[in-house]
């Protein structure tokens, strides 16, 4: 049922070309989920946030000090290889040190015709950010307004803010169904869902979204679900890794990854003005760990996952040197099994194969006592 | 044979005392009811100075570094750090505090004080979450000034006044959370005087391009670091005036930091702590590091002048201007803060190369030496684009890893073979007295 989208999810470049083919626009590279897609599907081009292809890679050492996050070396690997060439435009929207330095030598060493870091606040929690923010996206709209010579109406806007709210609907739609007790997905098929729709049109994700939900409420999977798991942590698009985690008696129910349900979880409310509107959506998202403070906003967000979802664990994942993620594992642990849940940490380089962690996993199916299941 | 004279530095007693002093007031604030506070180097700690004369801080960055300066304690604080599960790559100056608190133990002795607030600012990934855990741990109010609006050479009055209302939002907090009347002279009056400080600091670098240099580095670490305590303090503006005159009759009677000058380096972000003797062993090929961007631009504030060159930036009051309102302060506040050198690269590698080159021209310096500092994502952030532009403007340029506050990962032989080959390959030899003793 989910063909189309590992098919989306393996032959994204592939989509791209052809989109290019039966379109007027551009593709534009999108740094981190935190980009406001809308404005850029609204002058007409494609966004596509640029992911890492886990593979070993020597290209990035003489660009990223090896102390900066395996996620950000493989996606600037992406650039060098000329895996995009194709792409005219890359924008990044202020997030974490380590994606900026992929943005950035991007920019020195990839040619583009375009190409914009937009200045979103860190400090989300604060009224001021909403006004802030959102003359940083008039500025970023006025800037892709130039490069295309053409101007985004209001109306233009609106459309492609209805349609990434529709993907994002069904998306969420789509995750609620995995709070059943056998969920009718899996987390890979979660996963792979997710992450294609940064590369697909949302016209086309939002069409073949549409088209399995029906069968996807009377689906019923070929397997035990064993222990329910939920994933925290920095970017994961590791199916590798949740394969492996699935198949030692376990399903993946929910997750807070930017990559994951952090990336859809909000909708855009229309109050009138339309850039305001986009604005306070990236703003009041469930945030990434280095906008979230002084309050920790997350946790109390991850913990109602957690319950609606009924996990019986939490692992905790996080890309090795992720600054950010480890800034919030110590105390994050401590107030997940405060409030009983279990959890497993796990450190991540996403271009190292899986396989040791295996044994790890198994023992903590084990300690949650989902094992006398099989 | 030695080419210049040297003497040693008549305003170091007076640096060692005011860095003592500014320990002391710290920990003893509360028994003369004052207030104590917590924070970043690069926090506005001129705002909290608005609530009374009784204010004193403790900046984080030099804390840590006070801290691995003591190996035997760094490592101490180091485990209790990861003790409680913090990861080993973290920044360093962080994990040395917040062990320094787990421990209940202060660098210079007794008890870590509890601090009555947190008070700080965010570019750099671990900003504001180092005092996020503080705050939580220590059950106290904390508040954070975002300044991420992106490089100085892009400023807007929008990108301004992101920073400007969180200040005035900031002086509500501090009014709230002690209870106490703001004072808007005292504000200005700290305003001016980080002004003064942080100028004359650049002032004093300047001197700096005289050849031989009336500083080296490591001279540098012990004095720059005032400005990283509390630049808001009169004393501290009025003991860079000072400084700033000494080193100027230096450069005057030509008294040099080294007595065989040859070769002039400078290094980058933080050296570390523990192995400052580094420095030390670049006189052996009568090399001098003169600074970095990091001594030069991280408390020091510069402007480009006229003729193209990099000088100390001129004050508000040096130009005039009086400042009346804690509007005006604020804003001229955040202004010249935007413009602080060390904050630049966050957004651009680039900027941070021009400005090195900047400084190699300038300064007339023969080499560059970049520490891939793992003890800090924030100022090694682009470090090995900035080592791609050096070496593609023609400027030798070599690294060597380490990490400012865990001398776990720095390699000492390494670092000096490495410095040796560097040296072979400008073309200086060991000084032959000391290469016989070697
Ligand atoms: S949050 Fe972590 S994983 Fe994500 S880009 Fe930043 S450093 Fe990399
Ligand atoms: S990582 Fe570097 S810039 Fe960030 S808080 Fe630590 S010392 Fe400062």
């Amino acid at each position: 049922m989910f063909t189309k989208f590992f098919e989306w999810y393996e032959k994204r470049h592939d989509y791209a070309r052809d989109w290019l083919d039966k379109n007027d626009g551009e593709v534009v590279g999108c740094f981190c989920s935190y980009v406001p897609e809308e404005i850029i599907y609204a002058s007409g081009n494609l966004p596509v946030r640029m992911l890492g292809s886990h593979e070993p890679q020597d290209v990035t050492e003489p660009h990223i000090f090896g102390m900066f996050c395996p996620f950000c070396r493989d996606v600037l690997a992406q650039g060098l290889k000329g895996r995009y060439d194709y792409m005219k435009g890359i924008v990044i929207a202020q997030s974490c040190l380590h994606l900026r330095q992929t943005y950035t030598s991007w920019k020195n060493h990839v040619p583009e015709d375009f190409s914009y870091y937009i200045y979103m606040p860190n400090k989300v929690q604060t009224e001021h950010a909403y006004t802030y923010y959102a003359t940083e996206l008039a500025k970023f709209k006025k800037a892709i307004e130039e490069w295309t010579g053409q101007p985004i109406s209001d109306e233009k806007l609106r459309e492609a803010a209805e349609l990434h709210n529709e993907n994002r609907r069904l998306m969420r739609e789509i995750y609620e169904l995995r709070q059943a007790t056998d969920p009718p997905l899996t987390g890979l098929e979660a996963m792979v869902m997710v992450a294609s729709s940064f590369f697909i049109d949302k016209k086309d994700h939002n069409a073949e979204l549409k088209r399995i939900l029906p069968e996807l409420k009377s689906r019923t999977l070929d397997r035990e679900t064993g222990g329910r798991l939920m994933i925290v942590g920095s970017e994961n698009d590791d199916t590798e890794f949740i394969k492996m985690v699935e198949g030692v008696g376990a399903t993946v129910v929910v997750d807070d990854h930017c990559t994951g349900s952090r990336y859809f979880w909000n909708e855009i409310k229309f109050n009138g003005n339309i850039v305001q509107d986009i604005t306070n959506r990236y703003i009041d998202r469930p945030p990434c760990p280095t906008k979230d403070w002084e309050e920790r906003t997350r946790f109390p967000h991850i913990l109602k996952l957690a319950q609606d979802y009924k996990v019986d664990g939490v692992i905790l994942i996080q890309q090795k040197f992720c600054d950010p993620h480890e800034c919030d594992m110590v105390p994050l642990k401590e107030y997940l099994n405060g409030n009983d849940f279990p959890t497993l940490f796990l450190e991540f380089d996403v271009t190292v194969p899986v396989g040791q962690i295996r044994i790890r996993i198994e023992a903590f199916l084990e300690m949650l006592g989902v094992e006398e299941l099989f | 044979m030695n080419e210049y004279k040297t003497e040693p530095l008549k305003s170091w007693k007076k640096a060692k005392e005011l860095r003592q002093k500014y320990y002391e007031d710290y920990q003893n604030a509360h028994a003369k009811g004052g207030i104590r506070w917590t924070g970043g180097a690069w926090s506005f700690d001129a705002i909290p100075a608005g609530l009374g004369n009784d204010v004193y801080n403790i900046t984080g960055e030099p804390y840590g570094a006070s801290i691995a300066f003591d190996k035997k304690l760094s490592m101490e604080c180091l485990e209790a750090a990861e003790a409680k599960g913090w990861a080993r790559d973290l920044c360093s100056y962080m994990r040395n505090y917040w062990g320094s608190m787990y421990l209940n133990k202060y660098a210079f002795g007794g008890e870590y004080p509890q601090p009555d607030f947190c008070f700080q600012d965010h570019i750099c990934c671990s900003h504001a979450k180092w005092y996020q855990h503080v705050a939580e741990y220590k059950k106290i109010p904390y508040f954070c000034i975002d300044v991420s609006v992106g490089p100085y050479k892009d400023l807007d009055e929008d990108r301004l006044m992101f920073v400007v209302n969180q200040m005035h939002e900031s002086i509500e907090w501090l009014e709230k959370v002690t209870g106490r009347k703001y004072q808007d002279e005292l504000l200005i009056e700290a305003v001016k005087n980080e002004m003064r400080s942080t100028s004359v600091w650049a002032e004093i670098c300047y001197l700096n391009m005289n050849k031989p240099a009336p500083l080296d580095e490591k001279t540098m670490y012990s004095l720059y670091v005032h400005g990283t305590l509390a630049k808001h303090n009169k004393e501290i503006a009025d003991f860079y005036e000072e400084l700033r005159d000494e080193v100027k009759y230096r450069v005057d009677n030509n008294i040099a930091a080294i007595p065989d000058e040859k070769c002039r380096l400078m290094s980058d972000t933080q050296p570390p702590w523990g192995f400052l003797k580094v420095f030390r062993y670049l006189e052996k090929f009568g090399a001098i590091s003169v600074g970095s961007l990091y001594t030069f631009g991280l408390i020091g504030i510069w402007e480009n002048k006229p003729d193209g060159t990099w000088g100390p930036r001129t004050t508000p009051m040096q130009k005039g201007e009086n400042i009346t309102t804690r509007d005006q302060a604020l804003r001229l506040l955040a202004d010249w803060n935007l413009c602080k050198p060390e904050w630049q690269h966050f957004y651009d590698p680039n900027l941070k190369t021009e400005m090195m080159l900047q400084i190699v021209k300038q300064w007339k310096l023969d080499g560059v030496m970049l520490h891939l500092n793992r003890g800090c994502e924030g100022l090694s952030c682009g470090i090995m684009e900035n080592r791609l532009g050096i070496a593609e403007a023609g400027v030798p340029v070599m690294t060597f890893e380490g990490n400012m506050g865990d001398e776990r990962e720095f390699d000492e032989k390494r670092t000096v073979t490495r410095i040796d080959s560097f040296m072979e390959t400008l073309g200086y030899d060991m000084q032959e007295e000391t290469a016989k003793t070697a």
